[in-house]
């Protein structure tokens, strides 16, 4: 992920000085108001043009009003303002309406993970488990499931991941760096569900079959958490200013002092992120702890003794075998998931005011 | 390497493990404290005799799952020492984990057979010991379908396995419209929805397919869907699912979980069998234990489920799933739990509670006797 | 990286000049961070031997043995078909969308909107694949079949959308689509850095030489975040072709090879059909399933080699 050198842009920006001699402005602009009125405009064609041929949806009104739009404000803005200020506003928009393409799915997805999970919240929920409750009882275990998996997870991932980013970025090179360059990207394809036979392979080997153990689940979604954790890492390494290091050389402090004491705190905020970002993306993971952590109705906090519940297998669970009581079952699968982007939002909130509180300070 | 760098190795481990006791050390929370509160707490299941305490795990077949969790929930009530925990990894996985030790107790939906010699290695498991294989869970397998305004739909055999051979394509079939006079059937096309994973209750229907429609339906018994290009969906949710979302589907499911969804009769002899539970447990009783899945094992009771019978009021399309464990294990407390757990599952209490919570068909009279007797042996 | 192997041979340097105890200090520490990557090494090999040890016997099998009775070949090229082809159809979707996502919040919208978009698109990136899978399955499945139904009628002569389209929405273009949007996040959150970090002196000047905003966007920008946008794609199509939970949930998994993106039979991915089979599966079977698994690794190996290259090759251009 190096960015090409600077010179690379630098000859681009000569090809801008080329474009400019091309072409002059015309001088006129569009109002203020022009793009929402193409927008509003070629939906409208559109729809009445659906609408006319029996087609109409609303899917398929913006699936060809926003092309029609593009082309619109492009129409209407080159008499007016030039090709290539016309192109500008057609790209903008072009670009505009990826965006909303994009968002619209993800806003769905999060509103209804909120509209389904709402049903299945309740205290109960939160604070008890399901030992002993036919057809229901809370999460409770599930949720210090996860909690406990997934903060030993983190504790063997991040070290590790942090080290080996400083490997990679402040001492490595020869074989061993490239090595770990290219490797560290095969990791990130690791199917989740071969890591879970990993760790249980690895442990079956140690204690016998029939092994299940919360530290089983962390160790196989460590396998998945190191690469991403390395990944980030090495980008916030990356771009922590080299007079920094020269700086503090010069004092004659060593290396890893200045790694300690220079780098890693101006990088911390970044790190910050990058673990928290790592950590809730293993959070949710399922096929690795289904084959590890077990399956269990009553709490369990210590992860080297026992089986293990977790907000991930408990959703897959309520909703693979719902039992009769099918919409009970779905709602605290939903809930759960909930539970999980609940979660996942404290921790990148967390992140965020870490990153916020310790921006300023060093930059 | 040089003192200096072991010492560094030494460190790095230090790191680690230092890691590992933080996340670790602290929390030992255990279920003792939460099954203490609740032993007390009475509500009728469990074993007749004294109570029992211990752990121990079980794993095998999705179709039992809901029925397991029930009933270690009730065990659990009433047996406050005792932790019992199922995995519903799939029959194939629970027999497996069986034979090799890392689980007590095992569910599955096939009896165990010679094939690739798990019935052998199960007994040599179970030594000095024997194996226990009983029947805990029957349950019907229903013919659901989507066709809004057909209230009831009647289904031959044949024409049944037809339509999930994908030989006859539309709902307004003739073969179809014979069964059913005086039913407007849709010209819509037919979508037959199958299990996109191996299931058991796949093995079950194309095993009653196979055996009742020998013509139409030639391909092998397996838990794999043979017919390739239908619709397939992931578990009995995922079926359900497909079906409920697309006008014209067909498909075969766990029947407590048809919901709202028409439920096809079958013709068996000379009458029109709805999915019940009484329906699925007497085919059982009809039913003659099978010499080569027992293997003069006495404790082994395993069914060549009557498919083709023409009792009235049965309904042969079901799933029966078994528990599978050992007369004797290292331990007599671990033997008395299994047993109890064992025996709180087959009673008419604990079917009952299946019965509810999981919409299974409890054992008849009959053969709760024999598996009683069977269970009986764990020592 | 040049500039860093200058220095630091100046740090050690330095280091060495100012005596044993600090040298000792700096060689635990190099220490520890060689062990580390290390460490990751032979976590890798370890995953690698297990995956040789456990799949071999499938390889070397007869086929009457193996599921399906067919070769280990046959039996994996279908779904090494349907893996990349969810990998490609995701990526074709992803990518520009994800870019314009990442122009979007770092050269278009107001700053102050940006940065909650920003936060926004990072809380996406960490939701649970389980939870993209129900819902592909309850809202976008459905939503999608009357869309499908309209490209059988309308575009049914391109082969991808010959049909006859799924009732119940359960096909490969749902499951691209549902991919696409799960990767998306990604990638944007990967570009948008880049984006970001664009050197302002090369925008401004471009802009002060009078380019509009999407000249400055196309010769500044862009050339500067092209490899690292590659690279947040190969991150992405990584999440993509090893996705296993929401691919097995939401496809309609009973077909061999087949180019039709809107039929109810579709080929399997490696990695849902491990999901999907495991379960009951013993003997040579579970080998089967984790040779496959080998395969996936492999598949991954070679888009993330291929990824390299390209990156290179920019980098020299």
């Amino acid at each position: 992920m190096t960015p090409p050198p600077a010179d690379a842009a630098v000859l681009s920006t000569g090809s801008t000085r080329a474009l400019l001699a091309g072409e002059g402005h015309r001088g006129g602009t569009l109002p203020g108001w022009a793009p929402w009125a193409a927008f509003a405009g070629a939906l409208a064609v559109c729809g009445l043009l659906e609408a006319a041929l029996g087609w109409f949806t609303i899917a398929l009104m913006l699936v060809f009003g926003a092309p029609v739009a593009i082309l619109a404000i492009y129409a209407w803005s080159r008499p007016v303002e030039g090709a290539r200020r016309a192109k500008d506003r057609a790209v903008t928009m072009a670009i505009v309406a990826a965006f909303g393409v994009s968002m619209a799915p993800l806003i769905s997805l999060l509103y209804e993970v909120i509209k389904r999970g709402v049903a299945g919240i309740s205290w109960e929920f939160f604070t008890s488990d399901a030992r002993g409750v036919v057809g229901g009882g809370g999460a409770a275990h599930a949720i210090v499931g996860t909690l406990v998996i997934t903060a030993c997870a983190a504790a063997i991932s991040v070290p590790i991941g942090i080290m080996a980013a400083i490997y990679m970025n402040e001492y490595g090179r020869g074989p061993l760096r490239r090595a770990l360059t290219f490797f560290v990207d095969v990791m990130t394809g690791i199917p989740s569900i071969v890591a879970g036979l990993f760790a249980y392979a690895l442990f079956e080997l140690f204690f016998g079959p029939g092994i299940r153990m919360g530290i089983m689940g962390s160790i196989a979604l460590s396998v998945l958490m190191i690469p991403i954790v390395i990944r980030a890492a090495e980008e916030v390494l990356k771009i922590v200013p080299q007079h920094l290091r020269e700086a503090s050389y010069a004092l004659g402090t060593p290396k890893w002092k200045t790694i300690v004491k220079v780098v890693l705190p101006t990088a911390f905020a970044g790190l910050v992120t990058g673990v928290m970002i790592a950590t809730a993306r293993i959070i949710g993971e399922t096929a690795p702890l289904l084959v590890t952590t077990g399956v269990v109705d009553s709490l369990n906090a210590n992860p080297f003794q026992g089986r293990m519940q977790n907000l991930a297998v408990y959703a897959y669970n309520e909703y693979r075998s719902p039992g009769v009581m099918k919409q009970a079952s779905y709602d605290r699968a939903w809930a759960a998931a909930l539970t999980l982007i609940a979660i996942v939002m404290i921790l990148n909130v967390i992140a965020r005011l870490v990153y916020r509180r310790y921006k300023t300070e060093i930059r | 390497m040089s003192s200096s760098k072991w010492l560094a190795v030494f460190a790095a481990a230090c790191v680690l493990v230092l890691g590992l006791a933080a996340c670790g050390g602290g929390d030992s929370t255990s279920s003792e404290t939460a099954s203490a509160s609740e032993s007390e707490s009475e509500s009728g299941g469990g074993a007749p005799s004294a109570e029992v305490s211990g752990e121990i795990a079980g794993a095998g077949s999705t179709a039992q799952q809901a029925s397991q969790e029930a009933w270690i929930a009730e065990f659990e009530n009433a047996n406050g020492g005792a932790t019992i925990s199922y995995d519903g990894v799939g029959s194939g996985g629970g027999r497996e984990q069986f034979i090799s030790g890392g689980v007590a107790f095992a569910g599955s939906d096939t009896p165990l057979s010679e094939s690739e010699g798990e019935l052998a290695k199960a007994i040599k498991r179970c030594e000095p010991g024997e194996l226990v294989e009983v029947p805990n869970y029957i349950s019907p397998i229903a013919i659901v379908y989507n066709l809004p305004g057909v209230e009831e739909l009647k289904l031959e055999p044949e024409t049944l396995a037809e339509i999930f051979n994908q030989e006859i394509e539309n709902w307004n079939d003739p073969k179809i419209a014979k069964e059913n006079p005086g039913v407007e059937l849709p010209e819509t096309r037919i979508v037959p929805v199958n299990r996109s994973d191996e299931s058991g209750t796949t093995e079950n229907f194309t095993d009653y397919l196979s055996k009742v429609a020998p013509k139409v339906w030639t391909h092998e018994v397996s838990g794999d869907w043979p017919v390739k290009g239908g619709e397939a969906a992931s578990g009995t949710s995922g079926v359900i699912e497909a079906v409920s979302s697309g006008e014209g589907a067909i498909g075969y499911a766990d029947a407590s979980q048809a919901g709202e969804l028409g439920k096809a009769l079958i013709k068996v002899g000379k009458t029109w069998a709805e999915p019940s539970a009484e329906a699925a447990a007497k085919v059982l009783d009809l039913s003659k234990e099978d010499p080569e899945l027992e293997k003069g094992q006495k404790n082994v009771i395993a069914f060549e489920i009557d498919r083709k019978t023409e009792a009235s009021g049965v309904y042969p399309i079901i799933l029966v799933s078994s528990m599978i464990g050992c007369t004797k294990y290292k331990s007599a407390d671990e033997a008395a739990l299994v047993k109890a757990y064992f025996e709180y599952a087959i009673s008419a209490e604990g079917q009952e509670l299946a019965a509810e919570a999981a919409g299974s068909a409890p054992l008849s009279a009959e053969l709760t006797k024999k598996v009683e007797a069977a269970v009986g042996a764990i020592e | 990286m040049a500039h860093f192997d200058t220095t630091t041979n100046a740090g050690q340097l330095l280091a060495a000049a100012s005596g044993g105890r600090r040298r000792r200090g700096d060689r635990i520490f190099s220490n520890i961070s060689v062990v580390a990557a290390v460490t990751i090494l032979a976590l890798l090999v370890g995953v690698a031997v297990f995956l040789v040890t456990e799949g071999f016997p499938a390889f070397t099998a007869a086929s009457s043995e193996l599921p399906d009775h067919e070769s280990f070949l046959s039996y994996v090229a279908p779904l090494a078909f349907g893996t990349v082809l969810a990998g490609v159809l995701a990526m074709v979707i992803a990518v520009p969308l994800a870019v314009a996502v990442a122009l979007f919040i770092t050269h278009i919208a107001p700053p102050r909107l940006a940065m909650l978009l920003g936060f926004f698109v990072d809380l996406l990136a960490a939701i649970p694949s389980i939870i993209y899978g129900l819902w592909g399955i309850f809202v976008l499945g459905p939503a999608a079949v009357p869309a499908m139904k309209w490209l059988e009628e309308k575009l049914g002569f391109i082969p991808i959308f010959e049909g006859p389209a799924s009732i119940t929405g359960r096909t490969m273009l749902v499951v691209g689509m549902v991919l696409a949007v799960m990767i998306l996040p990604i990638i944007s959150a990967v570009a948008r850095e880049v984006f970001s970090q664009t050197p302002r002196k090369l925008q401004e000047g471009a802009q002060a030489l009078g380019a509009t905003r999407w000249e400055m966007i196309r010769t500044t920008v862009l050339p500067f975040g092209r490899s690292s946008v590659v690279s947040g794609a190969m991150l992405g199509l990584g999440r993509a072709l090893g996705e296993t939970m929401a691919v097995a949930i939401i496809l309609s998994v009973s077909g061999g090879v087949t180019f039709n993106l809107i039929g109810q039979a579709n080929p399997s991915t490696i990695a849902a059909n491990i999901a999907l089979n495991f379960p009951e599966s013993s003997g040579l079977a579970i080998n089967a399933l984790i040779a496959t698994g080998l395969v996936l690794f492999a598949i991954t190996l070679a888009t993330n080699f291929l990824a390299r290259l390209i990156i290179a090759r920019a980098e020299v251009k």
